[in-house]
């Protein structure tokens, strides 16, 4: 069957296996083809796929909770959504989410994701105490910071090439209801963003909207968000009652791929205009349900449909501290040149760098989706080599198509992974297609 | 506090999924099958994600002589009982060997009958209960690939059906559940059309909207109403000659 990540590009034949327990998992191991395991398929490229891939979704049952730690331990197919439809209602969250809750733990470790609180609290690895990993011969080791600390070190952006991860213990935060308390800042221009970061360092969670179409006076024009979940005591009184209860979202189905040509520079120019003065106009604050605040997107299923057959990319850079106000006006200048149509992109602080080969490190990180066209394709040489000028890396999670070179001016540290993946056998058997295109 | 539901043969996908449907709702469960202990790591889950208790029994549905020990145990006797029990056996085996065949027979026929039939006296004097019954679109019409298992299913609705009728002046409803094509593990690796596969999670859906509207016969996706009356209808010197 033919496989592909969230961005539809590359599709991959291959085989799918759905094994049930660790014995049918162990036997895949046997094969002399190496394997890679897959959750619920939302890195964007061709990290979760292979020759031989490994369907994670029999693993999905939750073990174990302690109320007083907010330890949950569970199977690494169980996902955000399955945690949050449990949990919530009893006053607990994600300590760490991406933009979507269609990830599973498995995953969400795999890439070491990060979400809106990088900056003040850290990627997934730091809210994650253990994990088993079945490695090369089949066999399970649980690794923590105390108990094979390098593996579990090399696990969190390992991106599954370490072993394959069985289940975990995450902590979730305590949360006294369902609804955050959002200020929005309208910046009219990447110096007004990054001053808003700055300013707002202490939020728990900040994002940024940018307007990558914008030139000349507008160029980084942003509408900053930041958020903090909400006490019963700041919701309007009907809702102090039942603080969880949140309106709950009618998923909207996108039943075709829509033809390419309706997303063009000029179609995007327009949304994103709209987007900024609707945004502007609601600057302040506000109340926002948790679902809205976080996963936008995921009331539109499959929207990667939005870009049509031929799929889309994600551009995904972190950028230092020093330099990086530099690094993005000149990404931004070079889009805005393209004229490659790009919308909703997405600008945040990170805090420090944590972990052997994790993607985040302190600075700043922009992701923006292109369409997959020979114009986009052409752009992305040009925003690789800007972000090797400036110091900084890309994220594989959203990478299909970077070239080894560029992961080797990008990113020196795979190399002493490579070495310990190779040392450890590692490399026999697990591997992706991006492994592959990557030399990992 | 909401009725409990009984389980049988829990550990089937579509079981499952009913078992998480249901205790989303707040209902108690009782899990039941071969190898009561297996069941746990399910159990926990369950009483992990929705806060309802769970117990897991064993149950051996080709046990016919403990079906009323089995049905005593229960306290309190639950309020709907879903029987997903079945395995398809092999079609090919099954015409070469008549312990493969009678086995078939007994796990989807003599022994889902005969349990929801214990179980039918006990709500009948109760005055209260939903019986459900998993049964199969391959009981509408037997075919060569596998008619076996066709007429062990076509047993059971017919069953349900005399069921269904003999308790119709009484508050107990018995629903069949014709499904069509299901994702699980019975056909797993089989080359099926995805618009008449549906997924476990559908069936428990269309199950737990079943036992609320006290529906009597309930396909999952409506389009197999229309292609088991095309089969049906099928005249035999058309049918025999089929390869379906």
């Amino acid at each position: 069957m033919e496989l592909s990540g969230w961005g539809r590009y590359p599709r991959i034949k291959g085989q799918l296996h759905e094994p049930r327990d660790e014995a049918a998992l162990a036997a895949l191991l046997q094969a002399d083809t190496p394997v890679i395991a897959r959750g619920l398929g939302r890195s964007y490229g061709d990290s979760a796929v292979a020759a031989q891939t490994v369907s994670m979704r029999h693993f999905d049952r939750m073990i174990d909770f302690d109320p007083d730690s907010g330890q949950l331990v569970a199977e690494a197919g169980v996902s955000l959504a399955g945690i949050i439809d449990a949990f919530l209602p009893r006053g607990w969250f994600p300590s760490v989410t991406p933009g979507t809750k269609f990830v599973t733990l498995g995953g969400a470790i795999a890439a070491d994701v990060h979400g809106k609180n990088h900056h003040s609290e850290g990627a997934f690895s730091a809210f994650t105490d253990w994990f088993d990993l079945m490695g090369a011969d089949g066999r399970v080791i649980r690794c923590s910071r105390d108990a094979n600390a390098e593996l579990f070190a090399n696990t969190f952006g390992g991106m599954g090439l370490t072993g394959i991860i069985l289940r975990a213990a995450i902590r979730l935060r305590r949360i006294e209801s369902g609804w955050i308390r959002q200020t929005m800042i309208p910046a009219r221009n990447l110096d007004e963003a990054l001053e808003a970061f700055d300013e707002t360092m202490d939020a728990t969670y900040c994002v940024a909207w940018i307007d990558c179409l914008g030139t000349g006076d507008n160029l980084g024009r942003s509408l900053v968000m930041t958020g903090e979940h909400a006490r019963p005591d700041e919701l309007p009184p009907e809702r102090r009652a039942r603080p969880f209860d949140t309106p709950r979202h009618r998923d909207i189905p996108f039943p075709f791929d829509l033809p390419g040509f309706v997303l063009n520079p000029y179609t995007v120019r327009a949304f994103n205009a709209l987007y900024y003065r609707m945004g502007a106009r609601k600057a302040g604050d506000g109340l926002v349900d948790w679902d809205s605040y976080f996963y936008p997107l995921d009331a539109v299923q499959h929207w990667n449909r939005l870009y049509g057959r031929r799929g889309f990319m994600q551009f995904q850079c972190a950028l230092p501290l020093e330099g990086g106000d530099t690094g993005l006006r000149r990404l931004l200048e070079a889009i805005a040149r393209s004229g490659a149509a790009s919308f909703l992109a997405v600008l945040k602080r990170f805090g420090p760098q944590t972990g052997p080969v994790s993607f985040p490190m302190e600075g700043y990180t922009l992701a923006l989706d292109f369409p997959m066209n020979r114009r986009s394709l052409a752009l992305m040489p040009e925003l690789d080599r800007i972000t090797i000028e400036h110091g900084g890396r890309l994220y594989l999670a959203k990478d299909s198509r970077m070239s080894r070179e560029t992961l080797r001016q990008t990113d020196p540290r795979w190399s002493e992974f490579t070495r310990m993946r190779h040392e450890a056998g590692l490399d026999r058997r697990f591997a992706s297609a991006q492994s592959q295109r990557l030399g990992l | 506090m909401s009725a409990p539901v009984l389980i049988l043969g829990a550990r089937s996908d579509i079981a499952r999924a009913c078992a998480h449907r249901f205790a989303q709702a707040g209902h108690p469960l009782v899990l039941a099958a071969r190898d009561a202990a297996t069941l746990e790591a399910d159990a926990v889950d369950l009483r992990l994600r929705h806060g309802v208790t769970v117990d897991c029994v064993d149950f051996d549905a080709t046990d016919s002589a403990g079906h009323g020990a089995f049905v005593d145990a229960l306290d309190p006797l639950p309020a709907v009982a879903i029987c997903a029990i079945g395995a398809m056996g092999d079609q090919l085996e099954s015409q070469r060997d008549p312990v493969a065949a009678a086995a078939v027979f007994r796990a989807n026929f003599e022994g889902p009958a005969l349990i929801l039939g214990e179980l039918a006296q006990r709500f009948e004097a109760r005055g209260t209960g939903t019986l459900v019954g998993i049964s199969s679109v391959a009981g509408e019409r037997g075919r060569a690939s596998n008619y076996v298992y066709g007429a062990a299913k076509a047993g059971f609705t017919a069953f349900l059906s005399g069921l269904r009728n003999r308790l119709a002046r009484s508050p107990v409803q018995v629903t069949t559940v014709l499904p069509g094509f299901v994702a699980t593990r019975m056909t797993e690796g089989m080359d099926l059309p995805a618009r008449l596969l549906a997924q476990p999670d559908e069936v428990a859906n269309a199950i737990f909207r079943a036992v609320e509207k006290r529906r009597d016969v309930i396909y999952v996706r409506p389009i197999w109403r229309l292609i088991m009356a095309v089969i049906r209808a099928l005249p035999e010197f058309v049918f025999k000659r089929t390869r379906l």
